[in-house]
């Protein structure tokens, strides 16, 4: 078993500049913070490091920061301008028996990650829900379209600076 | 000579018996051998987790409920406990105990709809009738703790909504004596029945490794023959407490993995999950549910990823807290969703009767899937 600074040291030797830094202020489950564009070989050596074995991943999440700078134009419409998304990765080890949490932070202008795909097939869906609902484009998916919401759905709800459409397909909502 | 062939694509659903909900698989086939699957999902979505982020914590518990309908106890389980982790509120035995005693009942009632529509699936009626027979007792149970027969919002962050009634033990008991021998009963309908053989040993094999990759939890991860199950590996509650086995997929009569070891790891849960409540139920110290319920939940500034073993697999909650009354994100990494992805995978060489029954082995649930 091994703890996350630990881990850190590991990856951190291993890749240097890929792997940023370790965020362990936050009261529960230190973080790695990773390059959104490497993060598909770091990925590989979590899983083959002999030491680290990451054979499972948990969950992939997609998430607004919601650090963008509000900006207000003349006629009084707020905007929100800048700011980041992140993606969390939680994995585990059934052999080892450990855990990590990494993330990957891009920015909301031009979100793009790497996939993870062919490391953890798990991922494939996870990460076309991240797509959906925020927008963040993830290079090299095999199947990188729309899951929960319509093909034609424009917009992604889950950007903290979302606003409901007044139609869909032509019908007014709330209809 | 050779005669030429094409794939061509047929679509099982969004209405049809076996998918348990709305849902629509794309079958890319050839003749009747399957190439693909592709389901295609969210005709039930419902911004689950849009709503959560306008919603103060209390407030999600019922949506949780609304996730998997079949097992609403186990989705309040572990959403209060993930609060409760991210704001370190200690809660009271009692309630730990009857948290326990919901849970697993519940997991029995999620179990007994799995193996009963499983059945029906495969064109068996009468299991479904006889099991459906048992689990309205288990909600009938369940009804005269909180009032509700199906979606709760009994686990509160911090206690309970109710107490259990002074009758619960007692009636508990008498369940327990009565439930038990028919899961023998069940064996001799379906479990060993030739038929119900003849249609699942030895479809949809998913080997350990490749199920581990694939994501599968809870059951359809165990069928695999891997011993997992998070009330061991990663105890949460007061599951250490307990003395149960962890059942896995044998290859009894096929091979290790296929969709009868799946069904048959969840007929043996039935039994452990019942041993768990007998030493539960004559344990449950006194106390005050409410006792821990906090006036006001506002966790600090974090994060938390917190996973429980839910019927049907690993129910995962990944909350973010900006130190305010709302919550800024909450992820549900939902089991369902994830051994439904599996599909394409594991039915890929299978004729097209199969998938009927590889999808009804993977026990899914459309409500967690879409969210």
């Amino acid at each position: 078993m091994k703890t996350p600074e630990e881990i850190f040291e590991i990856l951190k030797s291993e890749f240097q500049d890929a792997v940023i830094e370790i965020d362990s202020e936050l009261p529960v489950e230190p973080i790695i913070i990773v390059d959104p564009l490497k993060i598909s070989k770091v990925a590989q050596f979590l899983r083959d490091n002999e030491e680290l074995q990451f054979d499972s991943l948990m969950n992939l999440s997609g998430v607004d920061d919601n650090n963008g700078e509000k900006v207000t134009d003349e006629e009084g419409n707020v905007t929100v301008q800048g700011g980041t998304f992140s993606v969390y990765y939680h994995l585990h080890s059934t052999t080892i028996d450990h855990k990590v949490t990494i993330r990957v932070i891009t920015d909301k202008d031009k979100p793009e990650v790497e996939t993870v795909d062919p490391v953890w097939k798990a991922s494939t869906w996870h990460e076309r829900e991240a797509y959906d609902m925020y927008g963040i484009i993830f290079l090299n998916h095999p199947d990188l379209r729309r899951i929960l919401l319509p093909d034609d759905w424009e917009g992604y709800p889950l950007r903290k600076d979302y606003e409901n459409p007044e139609y869909y397909d032509g019908m007014k909502i709330p209809y | 000579m050779s005669l030429r062939t094409e794939e061509m694509v047929l679509n099982m659903g969004p209405q049809h018996p076996s998918t348990h909900g709305v849902l629509r698989l794309e079958l890319v086939l050839e003749g009747e051998v399957v190439h693909d699957v592709k389901p295609h999902i969210g005709y039930l979505h419902r911004c689950f987790e849009k709503h959560a982020e306008a919603m103060t914590y209390p407030q999600v518990v019922p949506y949780t409920d609304r996730m998997d309908y079949l097992a609403s106890m186990y989705n309040n389980f572990g959403y209060v406990e993930a609060v409760e982790k991210l704001m370190g509120i200690e809660v009271p035995e009692r309630v730990e105990y009857i948290r326990v005693i919901m849970g697993e009942l519940q997991r029995i009632a999620s179990h007994l709809v799995a193996l009963g529509t499983y059945g029906l699936d495969l064109g068996a009626f009468t299991p479904f009738l006889y099991l459906f027979r048992d689990r309205e007792k288990i909600l009938t149970l369940f009804e005269e703790t909180c009032g509700a027969r199906l979606l709760y919002n009994y686990m509160w962050v911090g206690g309970l909504s109710h107490d259990i009634h002074p009758d619960f033990v007692r009636k508990t008991k008498e369940f327990i004596d009565y439930f038990r021998p028919t899961v023998t009963e069940l064996n001799e309908l379906l479990t060993y029945n030739k038929i119900f053989i003849e249609r699942t040993a030895n479809i949809g094999v998913c080997p350990a490794k490749e199920a581990i990759n694939l994501g599968l939890s809870g059951p359809n991860l165990r069928g695999s023959g891997v011993k997992f199950d998070l009330r061991k590996n990663d105890p949460y509650s007061i599951y250490n407490k307990f003395d149960f086995e962890i059942p896995v997929g044998e290859g009894l009569v096929g091979t290790v993995g296929d969709c009868w070891d799946r069904y048959y790891v969840r007929v043996q849960e039935i039994e452990q999950s019942l041993r768990i409540i007998e030493q539960a139920i004559d344990q449950i110290p006194e106390g005050d549910v409410k006792s821990a319920v906090p006036r006001r939940v506002k966790p600090p500034k974090g994060h938390i990823y917190h996973r429980v073993e839910a019927p049907k697999g690993e129910l995962g909650y990944f909350i973010i807290s900006d130190g305010t009354v709302n919550p800024a994100r909450v992820k549900v990494r939902a089991p369902s969703f994830v051994s439904l992805s599996a599909i394409g995978e594991i039915a890929k060489g299978y004729l097209v009767a199969d998938v009927v029954a590889i999808l009804g082995s993977l026990d899914i649930v459309l409500g967690e899937i879409d969210r």
